[in-house]
């Protein structure tokens, strides 16, 4: 088992553990991964899994990435300001996640989808989603992912993950997906 | 899944006109002789269309027994304020289609000013009409009509986006294209055969252009990153597109059967929203090279860009006016989205619209009007409008979000 598959099962366990500590759940019940991990893993995680109390869910690192692979348990969105077109700071970690996951397998392509948020013309939108991913795309190069393993491409202001004209669903909607097709 | 053929339209347009104008010709539209047990009202559709344009005032012809032989009293239309008037008539074959004929009256000279007669199927009553209306405003006006022209535009409805193909009064509206994925940027051809747009069902913003009548379309950019903001010179041989193949957004031209795209100018920042000037050697665009969008052009065959727009911070979706003389574009001002002209020779500018929502103008052939969407009463709606604002009408649709208009050329007879 790889380091972060490791880690992932055993910080499964110790959630289950402590989940058990306050809610009644059995300590024997094994850890389900969740290979498909779109938010951190944690008791949630672990009880999601689809497979009940006696399945295992076994991952095969052999086969080819599907639809939605990605970095286990690492997010797959970087937010960001108003006006602002460059990867803050605090994005840092999870773009070394995905670097590093990219470079692992030389067929490996990752698409960086820019979005805006509502406001603004359409076309004039879709550069600005196209700045983002390209943004993207400079961090992900410096940290030596090559060129052709990427593609930044714009979805503008055509696909709000939130609809809505609030502040709230404006920042929710400036952003660039990593998405691995 | 992507389906190509015609379908029917779901939504009914109304037109509403609003506004009053200075100079208009009082008209009468005198019911055509049959129309009233006709598929379509001529009379209507002709009086509709004249009105539209902001340059006539129809006249009430209620009542009148009138048609293209009669010899009308034209003292008495006088004495209704009628400087010209219609009369006609629409008669039912028996081998299914119908005979539609009609004269026009200068009522002040008492002058017959000619008429024509059609025999076409039920299907093309309102294209009938449409000529009639392009007849009567041409000897009145000698101006050429927009009322035989089409309009492309964009509904999204549940989760759907259809382009559609309609008349220029939004009736008979075809889906040329119906996808799960947006659609955005339509651009008429100048034989008015195809439409460029930007389609994302690959997940990726790429260019087509599709053939209105026969659905076959064609792939004309899939580079790598985002392709978009199709425009088409006048002679129709060649578009220019929005690449960020090599890195951000620029501008490049490319034949329009395909193939390898030059690079129209290089700069740091965001260059978008082509559009040529009528004799295919400007092309005007969005750029915010300065630090924020503002409207520049360059010549086609090369040289340094210009800026053209001074007023406000936030300046997009340009459109020029065939005679070169005007340009309609969406300025931000204190948030909301408003249509703007600008008098291209003085500099002059007006905002025309009281909406805070405006958005893609596009120019009638003639110059005479604009095509957009707006948001009124919260709805989506798109409206024509004279170039000073004073008369405009909506083409009111029912359900679903309506945007991206494009107005088409002259159609060959």
């Amino acid at each position: 088992m790889n380091q972060p598959l490791k880690r992932l099962s055993i910080a499964l366990t110790v959630a289950a553990l402590m989940a058990g500590c306050s809610s009644g759940v059995k300590l024997d019940q094994p850890p389900v991964e969740d290979k498909t991990a779109t938010s951190t893993a944690g008791a949630n995680g672990a009880n999601s899994g689809n497979t009940g109390q006696n399945g295992v869910a076994g991952v095969d690192l052999g086969q080819s990435d599907r639809e939605g692979a990605g970095p286990v348990g690492v997010s797959r969105i970087v937010y960001f300001d108003f006006d602002s077109y460059s990867v803050k700071p605090e994005y840092q970690s999870v773009l070394d996640a995905h670097a590093r996951y990219i470079k692992a397998v030389p067929g490996r392509k990752v698409m960086l989808e820019g979005h805006t948020d509502e406001r603004g013309g359409r076309e004039y939108n879709l550069a600005l989603g196209q700045k983002r991913a390209e943004a993207v795309r400079r961090a992900l190069g410096l940290l030596g992912v090559p060129d052709g393993q990427m593609e930044a491409v714009s979805f503008g202001k055509e696909k709000p993950a939130v609809q809505g004209s609030s502040e709230d669903a404006y920042a929710q909607n400036r952003r660039v997906e990593l998405s691995y097709r | 899944m992507i389906s190509l053929p015609a379908i029917p339209a779901l939504a009914q347009f109304r037109v509403e006109v609003t506004g009053v104008g200075l100079t208009q010709l009082p008209i009468a539209l005198a019911p055509f002789r049959g129309e009233a047990q006709a598929p379509q009202r001529m009379s209507a559709i002709v009086q509709a269309d004249l009105e539209r344009s902001g340059q006539f005032r129809g006249v009430d012809a209620a009542g009148t027994a009138l048609d293209e032989t009669s010899r009308p009293d034209m003292a008495q239309w006088r004495q209704k304020s009628a400087d010209s008037l219609v009369t006609g008539s629409i008669t039912r074959l028996p081998d299914g289609r119908h005979d539609i004929r009609f004269r026009l009256w200068d009522v002040v000279r008492g002058q017959d000013l000619g008429g024509q007669s059609f025999v076409v199927g039920q299907g093309d009553l309102r294209l009938v009409a449409h000529r009639i209306a392009d007849f009567v405003y041409e000897k009145l006006t000698g101006e050429r009509g927009v009322f035989s022209t089409r309009i492309a535009y964009v509904t999204k409805a549940g989760g759907r986006y259809s382009l559609w193909v309609a008349d220029a009064d939004g009736e008979s509206a075809q889906a040329a294209l119906s996808s799960p994925e947006p659609i955005i940027s339509p651009a008429w051809s100048p034989n008015g055969r195809q439409l460029a747009y930007v389609s994302f069902e690959s997940r990726k913003p790429v260019v087509y252009v599709h053939d209105v009548a026969t659905g076959k379309r064609r792939l004309i950019a899939n580079f790598r990153g985002s392709n978009s903001a199709p425009a088409w010179s006048p002679d129709g041989r060649t578009l220019a597109v929005t690449l960020s193949r090599d890195g951000g957004s620029q501008l490049y031209t490319i034949d329009a059967n395909g193939g390898e795209p030059r690079r129209l100018m290089q700069s740091g920042a965001i260059d978008t929203e082509p559009v040529f000037s009528g004799d295919g050697r400007t092309i005007y665009f969005v750029s915010d090279r300065g630090g924020a969008p503002q409207i520049y052009k360059v010549p086609v065959a090369g040289g340094g860009a210009e800026r053209v727009t001074f007023t406000g911070n936030y300046n997009i979706s340009p459109s020029v006016s065939p005679d070169g003389r005007w340009l309609a574009y969406i300025s931000r001002v204190g948030g909301a989205f408003k249509l703007h002209v600008m008098d291209l020779g003085s500099g002059t500018v007006n905002a025309i619209t009281d909406t805070s929502a405006d958005e893609s103008p596009s120019f009638a052939p003639n110059g005479r009007l604009i095509v957009y969407a707006t948001q009124q009463q919260g709805r989506e709606a798109l409206m024509t409008t004279t170039l000073d604002g004073k008369i405009k009408a909506r083409l009111a649709g029912q359900g679903g979000d309506i945007r991206e208009p494009d107005w088409g050329p002259f159609q060959k007879q």
